[in-house]
């Protein structure tokens, strides 16, 4: 089960961060890395996502929205966010960083 | 598989739009082929005037552009005509010979400017107003002539009228009747509409007939005569006598037709297969001639031909709205009157301002703005949903706003504000960029409005304004939002009340049932759907139904107040705003352990600690060792207290531990939206309980409760709702109120909202008057309450819940 994004240009690898049962389903966690945090997202059907923890728009905690289907809504002023990409569905513009992410075994594994 | 084949007639308004609702329903089940007889994309008709009148360029105008077609799959041939309706083989044929097959055929073939039977009519420079040909003719002989006659001062008339003097022709208007636009105005309206076209430089021949057009030596048309024998100079004559239904292709392929080709409350015509919308069909004896009402029965037909089946189309009530810029005329309904009605009238020669509105048995039937339509859209609501009138007669005519919202500088007339006007407090969003995205985004509703610019998206106060700015910028086609019969959001077509009977009536536990069982149409719904399916799950099954945190916004997942920096606020609770030494040093020795940037008092008469970081929250909560104040929740918020007699020397009653009771009583509500209180010991009121969803007041003999005030956006003063003896039955009464609220308000509405949808009339029947239901709704509430947990407290001790608040560390 691995969800392929975006390959980062620096040396990163892949650390495990938790195990799957610890992000709630529609739901996310914070994890603090050198890169800034990285909000790391869990769908209905057991996918999950990172993204950059900072909406395009003003910044605000993505990881603190709604999950629904393959996006994210905003805490702050409700864009939506692609959680695949990192874009911000029209007419909103904007982009945060997408992060490669996978589960082996239960266990959720970030490429930092 | 091979996919259903749906063919569309008519490249327009109407018809489109009826395709954008069914992709958005039903994306993949049709293989969709268009033609249009007009050699374009889809374009906004309704903006041709602004066009002719130099304010806007034809690019602007277009709604769909030929990519849309293509990235939508869809065939378009434009430019070519349907000239047959094959029926038996289901075919159509266009008058170049290109054939398309049908399963589905859609009709939406306009209407066709009516040209009355005057001879001459057919001379060159002779033209009707109806789509871009005939626009960009008009502007051609702007440029190379200098006189115009336009028979017809309706709004058609009047609106190519005042393009051509813009342009720079000298103008006369001929009409028949004796006032202008006489089908929407009343003489007083259009007399005042005239004088102001005047002052402009139009002229006008008022009960005037035309006999003939007179042909120039050149062949072009010269003049136009009258029956009277007036003959006036005209190098271009443009008809604007009315419109009638397009039907003559229905009619040749035997399709039933009685002015417009008739179908029934689906859009349906008499062949099953072939529907029809637009100003081309008559639904129920009524063809209509603008876009508003087109885009419902677009609406409908989409659902059917999805094949979703529920919607039916009942007809519709259409509004009037001049287009023509610096004036403000609006009309709906029957605006002359009869004898079972009465008028309210305010008319104000010198300021230009004239409002009229028709009244039967206590409601608006009827209104004629000018020079002031600020309100027409608030006077249209009234009028649509029937709402009697009575309590707010004496007050109607000074408009919704006579009580400001805040926020935009007390300014309710959009048509008069720069477009530098800054609309939007809480956005910076300025009426210009409204406008312009109005019209070249295409937007026809407040919510297409709010999408693209934000205005209004946030605490909503500038809402009026912004429907004034939408309705000014496009006429009658501004698409009244109606909160009755509008789905709770884009993953259902469902309304909140709909919603909320389903879950009642078929004891739905989760929201993953309730889902399932109304076919929700988005896999895990969305930001706003998925809180208030949450909410109307607790409320009707307590105990029962299942909370999903994940569907709550951050505040009460997090049960604290989401900062813009993503830190998070604090508010312990304090029991009718009372607190003791020991909490105050607790709450001292948090701020400081947890170096807390901010401590604030608050307006809800209690602390906050602003600035912790979300994993300092547990920490924070056990070392207060309060319950949570829940500041942050759609719930029972706060009980403000005044001192009462426990020490004023005027008071009446114990409004402090009266105060702390109720608020004890209502511990952990969840609610529709927050909920305030307030009880003051006197009629001097110091707890400001004329602003609350309850206020209670003490008085000399006992306590009188006021319901559905409201301090915030747009103030609202709390209304009486009854005078109680004892302490005990003004509790029963709260509680049997707000239980009332959270039965059966919608999400997110607010107390004051609720009453007035639902009437005082009802409340107080049901929380007053019947005794019985009282007791029930007072004891439902105390059900549901019960065993409460402190969400503060549960942080703190399971590790589960706790998880939420700790990061992962790489
Ligand atoms: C903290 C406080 C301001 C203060 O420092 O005094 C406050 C802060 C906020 N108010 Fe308020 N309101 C506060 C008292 C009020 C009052 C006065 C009162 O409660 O007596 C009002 C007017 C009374 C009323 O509600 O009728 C008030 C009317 C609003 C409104 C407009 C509600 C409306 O229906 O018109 C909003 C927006 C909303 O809820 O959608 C709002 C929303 C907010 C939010 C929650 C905005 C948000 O969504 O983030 C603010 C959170 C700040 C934070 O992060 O802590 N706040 N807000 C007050 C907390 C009171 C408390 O102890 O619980
Ligand atoms: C200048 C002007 C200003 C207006 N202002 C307003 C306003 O302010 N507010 C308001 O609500 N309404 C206004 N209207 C009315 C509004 O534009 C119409 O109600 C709306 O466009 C009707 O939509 P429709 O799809 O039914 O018809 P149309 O938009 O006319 O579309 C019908 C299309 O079908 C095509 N067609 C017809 N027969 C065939 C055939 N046999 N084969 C192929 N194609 C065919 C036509 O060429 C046309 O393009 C205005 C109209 C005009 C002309
Ligand atoms: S606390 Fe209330 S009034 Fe102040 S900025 Fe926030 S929402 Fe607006
Ligand atoms: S910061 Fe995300 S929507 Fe504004």
């Amino acid at each position: 089960m691995t969800t392929a994004l975006a390959e980062m240009k620096t040396a990163a690898e892949w650390k495990t961060i938790c195990a799957l049962e610890e992000i709630p389903r529609l739901g996310s966690r914070v994890v603090k890395s050198a890169a800034g945090d990285i909000a790391v997202f869990r769908s209905a059907d057991d996918a999950v996502f990172a993204l950059h923890d900072k909406c395009p728009h003003k910044g605000g905690p993505l990881s603190q929205g709604i999950v629904h289907d393959r996006q994210v809504a905003c805490p702050l002023h409700g864009w939506k966010i692609g959680l695949e990409d990192g874009h911000a569905a029209a007419p909103d513009v904007g982009c945060t960083k997408p992060f490669a992410v996978k589960v082996e075994d239960g266990l959720v594994l970030l490429k930092v | 598989m091979k996919k259903t084949k749906l063919v569309l007639v008519g490249n327009g308004m109407a018809g489109v739009r009826t395709i954008e609702e069914l992709l958005k329903l039903a994306p993949d089940h049709y293989d969709i082929t268009v033609f249009g007889a007009e050699p374009h994309g889809n374009y906004n008709r309704i903006l041709l005037s602004p066009v002719l009148a130099g304010e806007m360029k034809l690019p602007e105008i277009m709604l769909n552009d030929l990519d849309w077609y293509r990235d939508n799959g869809i065939t378009l041939h434009a430019g070519k005509k349907i000239d047959k309706i094959d029926r038996i083989r289901r075919k159509v044929i266009a008058d170049d010979g290109t054939e398309e097959d049908y399963d589905r055929l859609l009709l939406a073939t306009g209407s066709l400017p009516f040209m009355p039977p005057i001879p001459g009519r057919d001379l060159p420079g002779v033209l009707a107003y109806r789509d871009i040909a005939d626009t960009e003719a008009m502007i051609e002989a702007a440029q190379a002539h200098r006189r115009a006659v336009v028979i017809g001062g309706g709004l058609l008339g009047l609106e190519a009228a005042n393009g051509l003097k813009l342009r720079g022709m000298e103008v006369t208007v001929v009409h028949l009747a004796d006032w202008l636009m006489e089908r929407q105005l009343d003489r007083v309206a259009a007399d005042m509409l005239q004088a102001s076209l005047e002052a402009r430089g139009l002229a006008f021949l008022l009960g005037k007939q035309t006999e003939a057009l007179v042909q120039g030596e050149s062949g072009r048309v010269c003049a136009v005569r009258m029956k009277d024998g007036l003959e006036i100079p005209a190098d271009l004559v443009v008809v604007a006598a009315g419109i009638r239904p397009n039907t003559a292709l229905a009619e040749a392929a035997g399709l039933h037709c009685n002015r417009g080709i008739v179908v029934n409350d689906t859009l349906q015509t008499f062949d099953p297969r072939i529907y029809a919308v637009g100003e081309c069909v008559a639904h129920r004896g009524v063809a209509y001639g603008l876009v508003a009402p087109l885009f419902e029965q677009g609406k409908v037909a989409a659902n059917h031909l999805a094949n979703f089946g529920i919607a039916r189309y009942s007809g519709s009530t259409v509004s009037t709205k001049l287009k023509v810029t610096g004036i403000d005329v609006f009309s709906a309904g029957d605006f002359t009157g009869s004898d079972s009605t009465e008028e309210i009238v305010l008319h104000d020669r010198t300021g230009g301002v004239y409002k009229k509105l028709v009244i039967e048995n206590e409601r608006i039937v009827g209104a004629v703005l000018y020079g002031d339509t600020a309100d027409s859209a608030w006077y249209f609501q009234l009028m649509r949903d029937g709402k009697d009138i009575g309590d707010i007669r004496d007050h109607l005519m000074f408009g919704r706003n006579h009580i400001g919202d805040v926020g935009h500088q007390g300014k309710s007339n959009a048509a008069a504000l720069p477009d530098s006007f800054e609309v939007c407090g809480c956005n910076g969003v300025c009426k210009g960029a409204i406008v312009k995205a109005i019209k070249e985004k295409g937007l026809f509703s407040l919510d297409d409005v709010r999408k693209h610019t934000k205005a209004s998206s946030s605490c909503g106060s500038c809402t009026g304004l912004v429907e004034q700015i939408l309705a000014s910028t496009v006429g009658g086609a501004y698409q009244q939002s109606d909160a009755k019969t509008k789905p709770v959001c884009g993953c259902t077509e469902r309304t909140h009340e709909e919603v909320r009977r389903a879950i009642r009536e078929h004891r739905l536990l989760s929201i993953a049932d309730a889902m399932r069982f109304m076919e929700w149409r988005t896999p895990d719904g969305c930001a706003t759907c998925r809180p208030a399916l949450n909410y109307y799950l607790l409320s009707t099954w307590p105990h029962e139904a299942q909370d999903d945190p994940q569907s709550r916004f951050i505040n009460e997942r997090a049960h604290a107040n989401i900062q813009k920096d993503g830190t998070f606020s604090v508010v312990p609770r304090m029991w009718g705003g009372l607190t003791t030494p020991d909490e105050l040093r607790r709450i001292a020795n948090v701020a400081e352990k947890y170096a807390i940037p901010t401590v604030k008092v608050t307006g809800g008469q209690r602390i906050d600690l602003l600035g912790i970081r979300k994993a300092d929250l547990p920490g924070v909560w056990a070392d207060l060792g309060m319950p949570s104040g829940h500041a942050y929740g759609k719930s029972i918020r706060t009980v403000k207290t005044c001192v009462g007699s426990e020490h004023c020397r005027f008071g009446t009653q114990q409004s402090m531990s009266m105060g702390v009771a109720l608020e004890k009583m209502l511990y952990g509500m969840g609610s529709p939206h927050k909920v305030k209180l307030a009880v003051s010991g006197c009629p001097r009121n110091c707890a400001e309980a004329g602003i609350k969803d309850v206020g209670v007041i003490g008085v000399d003999s006992g306590w009188e409760i006021y319901v559905a005030g409201n301090g915030g956006i747009k103030t609202e003063v709390a209304q009486f709702l009854c005078k109680l003896k004892t302490r005990e039955e003004a509790m029963e009464v709260t509680a049997a109120f707000l239980q009332l609220y959270r039965e059966e308000g919608w999400y997110l509405e607010r107390t004051v909202h609720y009453v007035q949808r639902v009437g005082l009339d009802r409340v107080k029947q049901a929380v007053v008057e019947d005794l019985e239901k009282r007791r029930a709704l007072h004891a439902r509430l105390l059900y549901a309450l019960k065993d409460y947990e402190d969400p503060w407290q549960a942080a703190v001790e399971q590790p589960a819940v706790r998880r939420e608040f700790e990061p992962i560390e790489v």
